[in-house]
């Protein structure tokens, strides 16, 4: 255990070391400022991916991939990962994530992979990207660079009762409710201007449409849509939907 | 037969796990047979989900005349130059090659409820253990006088998606400058309560390009309709001046002269260079030659299992159905088609029956990424399909949440139309 704590407190100096170095780095070099970023600006520019992407040593897969060694990666080849078929393409054909393709898809993912099934608007401020990817950049330096990061190490809704993500669905009745779902939302997972509910994980689905049931979420179809759903309906959406391949 | 349970029973049944609540009706050798007449937002779902679910259980015939299917929803927005003719086009290729499904080119001529049988135009005839309708709409008679089909082509409806609405948008195009176009609206109830409504936007929208000094007027018998705050502020920032909306209570149109091109209302002739008339509206023809019609030339429904009032052995869906508080749109006969999927299922195979769940949205585009939307969610009580909950658009919403809702209204129309055709 002591050496566990050691180790994390190893890492935890190289992180803060590397973001002193990053920020003299700019500081003293405006050219090098707009190339590199500010990764202290950019862990509040990270809140934006937070709500689907992990980073850190508890990170996981969750609505989208984990970010840790995401620099010089192949696209689409995180282990587990179900990926849209237009991403794993682009991997095939070799795309790989250097801080010029990262900056192009993190300013609209659908502009460099079409069809992907990453549902975000893009982030436009160029200086907003280069902090962005500056903080990235601490996770991939190597396995023994990776710092915690408590804002995403755990996916959750302060006001969410535990006991309703311990429900567990019936995926066969939740086969005959995403009949409903399907109206809108692909099977296949593509999306075109409705996003991809398939292979979420249960947990993220169940938060997701609690959030709109209990009306934190804006959206007023899935307001209404997950209104109308017991949180057993909903469990067994989940249990459903994380089968879809 | 026909299992009556309250909604309190099929939740409980359904939350235990309980395998089946019906014995299959079928139990003789081959395979049970269900017959879908109408390949739209309806059939063409019940159809997939019976194939789908199924799994090669049922024996599933498709009924429907046409080859190529053009959805009467976004047909506005060809109208208006947002989408090509083509895109609003479907084959049923996938669902006779990937469901299994036998699908028939042929009218449906007639029902024989005694018989379990169904005749086709071409001569034969197709027995059925289960029969789902989902004919959509035909007009009423008489409802404008002087205006019948065979008027269509100077006075087009553009109300049932194909050959009208290029024949309507061809007129469109061929206004003269100045010139001015005529629509009567129908009255309640009708299919896609904003369709004519958003039709006018589209026209709008072309007009202002290409005839900027063009007038349209709306006589219409309902004195309000749907989304009329949203269009109405719409038409005021985007089409300012252009567009007059005519309630009954200000003019009542008394008949049209299609040789003319007039159109009477109390007592004058107003001229019109494009003239689309949508008549009142019924269940279409076979419902009711079937005999599941009321007199109010709808097919009351049974709101569990989507059956017909009239033969447990008939579902009828989308808009022919008088079903209580679902308007009539392919979003609600795409709704209905699964819960009915479910009940034939059921009631054939001894399948898990689940509680009927029912929802609706209707998006409209006003211009250019002007999207607007309305939409409820609806239960099945015994006399009717229910009201929950609903929403709508708000008059002032900012530009980007249109954008966001006219785009998201695409990615509606990519998925109904996946989960229809496959």
């Amino acid at each position: 255990m002591n050496k566990a704590v050691g180790y994390f407190a190893v890492r935890s100096r190289i992180a803060a070391i590397l973001v002193g170095f990053l920020s003299a780095l700019s500081f003293t070099s405006p050219l090098m400022a707009e190339e590199i970023g500010d990764p202290a600006k950019g862990e509040k520019v990270f809140r934006k991916c937070a709500s689907c992407h992990m980073l850190g040593q508890v990170a996981r897969n969750r609505v989208g991939p984990v970010l840790n060694e995401i620099f010089d990666r192949r696209a689409a080849s995180v282990d587990g990962f179900k990926y849209s078929p237009a991403l794993k393409r682009a991997g095939d054909d070799g795309l790989v994530w250097d801080r010029e393709h990262l900056d192009l898809y993190i300013e609209n993912p659908k502009t460099l992979v079409t069809g992907t099934r990453m549902n975000f608007r893009g982030i436009k401020d160029p200086q907003d990207r280069a902090d962005l990817i500056a903080y990235l950049r601490l996770f991939s330096a190597s396995p023994l660079n990776i710092p915690e990061s408590a804002p995403t190490a755990v996916p959750s809704d302060p006001d969410l009762d535990p006991a309703i993500l311990a429900i567990q669905g019936d995926p066969e009745y939740g086969e005959y409710l995403a009949s409903e779902c399907l109206t809108c939302h692909q099977v296949d997972g593509s999306d075109k201007g409705i996003p991809s509910i398939v292979g979420w994980p249960r947990d993220d689905f169940v938060i997701a449409m609690q959030a709109y049931k209990n009306k934190h979420r804006v959206h007023e179809v899935m307001r209404m849509v997950a209104g109308a759903l017991s949180d057993e309906e909903i469990a067994s959406l989940a249990a459903y939907f994380e089968m879809v391949e | 037969m026909t299992i009556k349970l309250t909604r309190r029973g099929f939740v409980g049944a359904a939350a235990v796990g309980a395998a089946s609540l019906a014995a299959p009706e079928v139990m003789g050798q081959g395979r049970p047979k269900v017959v879908v007449i109408g390949g739209g937002a309806g059939g063409a779902t019940a159809a997939r989900y019976l194939a789908k679910d199924g799994k090669g259980a049922l024996d599933i015939t498709l009924i429907e005349p046409t080859r190529t299917y053009y959805t009467c929803f976004f047909s506005n927005l060809y109208l208006g130059g947002f989408r090509e003719f083509s895109s609003l086009g479907h084959s049923y290729g996938r669902l006779a090659a990937e469901y299994g499904i036998n699908v028939v080119h042929d009218w449906a001529t007639g029902v024989d409820r005694d018989a379990k049988t169904v005749a086709l135009a071409g001569g034969s005839s197709v027995p059925y253990d289960r029969l789902i309708i989902s004919p959509g709409i035909d007009f009423v008679e008489g409802s404008v006088p002087g205006w019948d089909v065979s008027a269509q082509n100077a006075m087009p409806h553009a109300y049932k998606a194909g050959s009208q609405t290029q024949l309507l948008k061809a007129q469109i195009e061929a206004m003269p400058q100045g010139g001015h176009y005529v629509m009567i609206a129908p009255p309640n109830p009708y299919r896609c309560p904003p369709g004519p409504y958003e039709r006018i936007s589209m026209v709008a929208h072309t007009l202002k390009a290409t005839n900027p000094t063009a007038k349209i007027t709306i006589f219409d018998p309902k004195a309000k309709f749907s989304k009329q705050a949203l269009f109405q502020d719409g038409w005021e920032r985007h089409y300012p001046g252009m567009i007059e909306w005519v309630s009954g209570e200000f003019g009542a149109v008394e008949g049209v002269r299609p040789g003319s091109m007039e159109v009477v209302v109390d007592g004058e002739a107003v001229k019109a260079d494009v003239c689309n008339v949508i008549p009142a509206m019924k269940a279409g023809r076979i419902a009711e030659t079937a005999g599941l019609t009321n007199d109010k030339g709808w097919a009351p429904i049974v709101p569990m299992t989507m059956q017909s009032r009239m033969d447990d052995n008939i579902h009828v869906l989308g808009d022919a159905t008088q079903n209580g508080d679902m308007p009539k749109s392919g979003f609600s006969a795409n709704s209905q088609a699964k819960v009915a999927a479910m009940a034939v299922r059921s009631a054939l195979t001894g399948s898990r029956m689940f509680p009927p769940k029912f929802k609706n949205t209707c998006w409209s585009l006003i211009d250019n990424d002007d999207g607007i939307k309305v939409g409820a969610s609806y239960e099945a009580t015994e006399e009717k399909i229910s009201k929950v909950d609903g929403f709508i658009s708000k008059v002032g919403e900012d530009a980007d949440l249109r954008r966001r809702t006219y785009e998201e209204s695409i990615g509606w129309y990519e998925g109904i139309t996946a989960d229809m055709f496959g």
